[in-house]
């Protein structure tokens, strides 16, 4: 009889969460030799919240546990190892019966996605079992041209997964026009906007498809040499990476006339980013390869005429190749079959916040946001009341509930005011104040701007200083419209996306929710109860016990009260530190 | 402001009598290649923790790279450090996701138990708190990153809790870069 197959998940999310803890007990007690079972490591399956996620898959078919710990494990061990009885209460997902987490997967559909979680990302073989190398090997074996390679992608409608949006066979097709003894490819996966991981997940569970997409862009554009440019705060998507490379060259898939055809040389560099959000800008990228300041360059000329050493280059995102492999395999037809007329097949997305179902999903383009907030991701954490989604994230826009029946592609995005960016959406409540949301933003921008074009240097800094005023409750009458003058300007001067998408966060946030702003600037309140300054904290008297654990508990000895009787707060001493609304038993404090 | 100022002195010492010869092999591997300085910069880090004043002038004067540029480079990018830091680098994570889970109370929490604000590294030289943009560990926020170990779902007391663990020596790897 087989062995049951223990698989455990040890992305980052899952080793955060104890998998790596839960992989060792494993291990020792599968080196000890009393259960019979075969242990296998793989990457993130995209169920963030459920973490860490063990695989265990027998006979009958595969069961899912969740939330892992030790003593879960003893009893899976015991009943579904050792007995064959699958603990049901821990399943979260198979397809021997229903589970509540079902619904998680349900509309999903994997193509960039579609090994991780599958696969052990170390192994070559498992890629190679799931039709990995297939598609270049096939490209070479029909003797498909540049052409031909490059007309499939077309066809497919494949759209830049990094936020632009810009076919990507016309970007090949540019590249391949410009003719050069020395071309490169690179792979964008300086995934620096925050709330965002999709890229993370791929390049740690999946290095191959991206690998493979590569070299496919390298046949079609004939690039000799491939530059991974991969943030420094993603240590094990790099290991991963350097053991996938290093497997690659071993099997001839990376080096000299590589699969065979004379002349074809293509080789992979990884270069680790420095901490510089725009960098993920392309011209700043190369600038960060070519190891200087990254600051974005003028363009034209494009990358696709004068990039990395001003020579032809190449840059798509880390989803964009994990597509191209899976495009050539299935063709064209069977990519655009998903999606809307103009965006064509799935996307990724980074779903967090406050929303149950956290984790990494991908969907066909043209599925709603509410379809995904409330079917996939289960809904608002605690059943709060939904806000609004912030797509893009510092370049994006937060798109209101009542928005909430828009579309996910280009264009429909985009004509809410944010972007589809790389796919990070962060879900808020009604406990999130979009003014604050709007002055973090805007203080990531600032602090990442180059500093080249003035107006992104400067504006961004202004701007800031409105905001923290605002939420500080010294707003004045006119403060928002000088914001909306200072963003367009910002937007029409700056070089760079950085700058020219920087603003939108605070257009987006003074479009739908200025109710807010005016709040906060004329009644100084926060309708969110976020705002510190703007809050007031008071004790109804009707609830209060006197059990005096909140004066007990008062930095700042605001609270008068004595035993058995009512307590109150003075304000001018009040500090808004929230200490005793959060140790008050009785509900007794509230907050204005 | 006395003691800082013997603890300074004492690292420079250490540096110029053992530790530049470390460099050697860096410079080596490196000299020749496009698009140097960066990688030069990041393996000098790993080495001390911090880019040293001396080491940017041996490889200025080795590589025939310009000071001026390296100090561009190193200002620019939020990475490289030009102060040493503590044994434990503590990176709280303020990315978006962490941020609407209130992070922000999470650095303070932090700042209250060690005592020294953020950027800042404690007087045993024991733990740097730093606040980064996004670990990309979004859904177990907030998050913090310690060496190579992350910790999720943090609140003002499991923070402040792992701290003292790492102070008791029950885990904690230390991080160079």
């Amino acid at each position: 009889m087989e062995n049951i197959k223990v698989i455990v998940g040890l992305g980052s999310c899952g080793l955060a969460a104890g998998a790596g803890k839960v992989y060792d007990k494993l291990k020792t007690i599968k080196d000890a030799n009393n259960i019979k079972f075969d242990l296998k490591k793989t990457s993130c399956i995209g169920m963030c919240y459920r973490e860490p996620l063990v695989e265990v898959v027998d006979s009958s078919g595969s069961y899912l546990y969740g939330e892992v710990n030790e003593a879960k494990l003893d009893e899976i061990l015991e009943k579904h190892i050792r007995n064959h009885e699958p603990v049901k209460e821990y399943v979260v997902k198979t397809e021997k019966f229903e589970t509540p987490d079902n619904s998680f997967f349900n509309g999903q559909v994997k193509i960039a996605l579609r090994n991780c979680g599958y696969i052990d990302p170390e192994s070559i073989e498992e890629y190679e079992a799931r039709e990995g190398y297939k598609s270049i090997k096939s490209i070479v074996a029909n003797k498909m041209s540049q052409n031909d390679v490059i007309k499939t992608i077309l066809d497919s409608g494949l759209r830049g997964r990094g936020g632009g949006g810009f076919p990507t066979g016309l970007k090949w097709k540019f590249a391949n026009n410009n003719k050069s003894a020395q071309k490169y490819i690179i792979c964008n996966a300086d995934e620096g906007d925050p709330g965002a991981f999709m890229d993370r997940s791929v390049l740690e569970g999946d290095p191959h498809s991206v690998l493979e997409g590569m070299i496919i862009g390298a046949y079609a554009i004939e690039a000799s040499e491939g530059w991974i440019y991969c943030r420094a705060e993603y240590p094990l998507a790099i290991k991963r990476l350097i053991i996938a490379i290093e497997k690659a060259r071993k099997k001839g898939y990376l080096g000299n006339n590589i699969f065979g055809v004379k002349g074809f040389n293509f080789d992979i560099h990884i270069k680790e980013g420095a901490g510089a959000f725009v960098c993920g800008e392309e011209t700043a990228l190369i600038a960060s390869i070519e190891g200087q300041r990254g600051m974005p360059r003028k363009r034209p000329p494009f990358p696709a005429e004068a990039g990395l050493w001003r020579n032809p280059t190449n840059i798509n995102n880390v989803e964009t190749f994990a597509n191209i492999p899976w495009i050539i395999n299935k063709g064209a037809e069977a990519y655009a079959a998903y999606g809307t007329e103009r965006s064509k097949g799935t996307k990724v997305f980074a779903l967090t916040g406050k929303i149950k179902h956290g984790g990494l999903v991908e969907v066909p383009m043209g599925i709603t946001i509410n379809d995904i907030v409330f079917k996939l991701g289960g809904g608002i954490t605690d059943d709060k009341k939904f806000k609004a989604v912030q797509l893009g994230g510092p370049s994006g826009g937060c798109i209101p509930e009542y928005l909430g029946h828009t579309i996910v592609d280009y264009d429909s995005v985009n004509a809410t005011g944010a972007i589809m960016g790389s796919g990070g959406m962060v879900v808020m409540d009604e406990t999130t104040c979009m003014v604050d949301i709007a002055r973090f933003f805007l203080d990531f921008t600032r602090k990442e701007s180059c500093g080249k074009c003035t107006f992104c240097r400067v504006g961004t800094q202004r701007m800031l200083e409105i905001l923290v005023r605002i939420t500080e409750g010294k707003g004045k009458e006119g403060d928002i419209e000088t914001l909306q003058e200072l963003a367009y300007q910002i937007k029409d001067s700056s070089l760079c996306g950085l700058g020219q998408t920087a603003p939108n966060p605070v257009l987006t946030t003074i479009k739908y929710f200025r109710n807010e702003y005016e709040a906060h600037i004329k009644d100084k309140k926060c309708p969110a109860k976020n705002c510190k300054p703007l809050l007031t904290y008071n004790i109804n008297p009707e609830l209060c016990t006197g059990c005096m654990l909140c004066k007990k508990v008062c930095p700042s000895n605001a609270i008068d009260g004595e035993r058995k009787l009512v307590h109150s707060i003075r304000q001018e001493d009040c500090i808004k530190c929230g200490a005793c609304f959060s140790k008050c038993r009785f509900n007794a404090i509230y907050v204005d | 402001m006395r003691i800082a100022r013997i603890r300074e002195k004492k690292q420079e010492d250490t540096i110029e009598v053992v530790d530049l010869k470390l460099l050697d092999p860096i410079i080596e591997k490196f000299k020749f290649t496009k698009g140097n300085m960066i990688p030069i910069l990041q393996h000098t880090q790993n080495l001390y923790g911090f880019v040293p004043k001396e080491a940017f002038v041996k490889i200025a004067q080795e590589t025939g790279l310009k000071l001026s540029d390296m100090y561009g480079v190193a200002t620019f990018y939020a990475q490289f450090r030009l102060k040493p830091v503590g044994k434990y680098i503590i990176k709280v994570c303020h990315g978006t996701a962490c941020h609407v889970q209130n992070s922000t109370a999470i650095t303070e929490a932090l700042q209250e138990e060690l005592g020294v604000k953020d950027g800042e590294t404690t007087e045993d030289n024991l733990f740097t708190l730093e606040s980064v943009a996004c670990l990309g560990c979004c859904s177990l926020a907030p998050v913090m990153m310690i060496g190579d170990e992350t910790f999720g779902k943090l609140t003002d007391k499991s923070s402040r809790e792992v701290i003292r663990k790492i102070r008791e020596g029950e885990i904690g790897t230390p991080c160079k870069n």
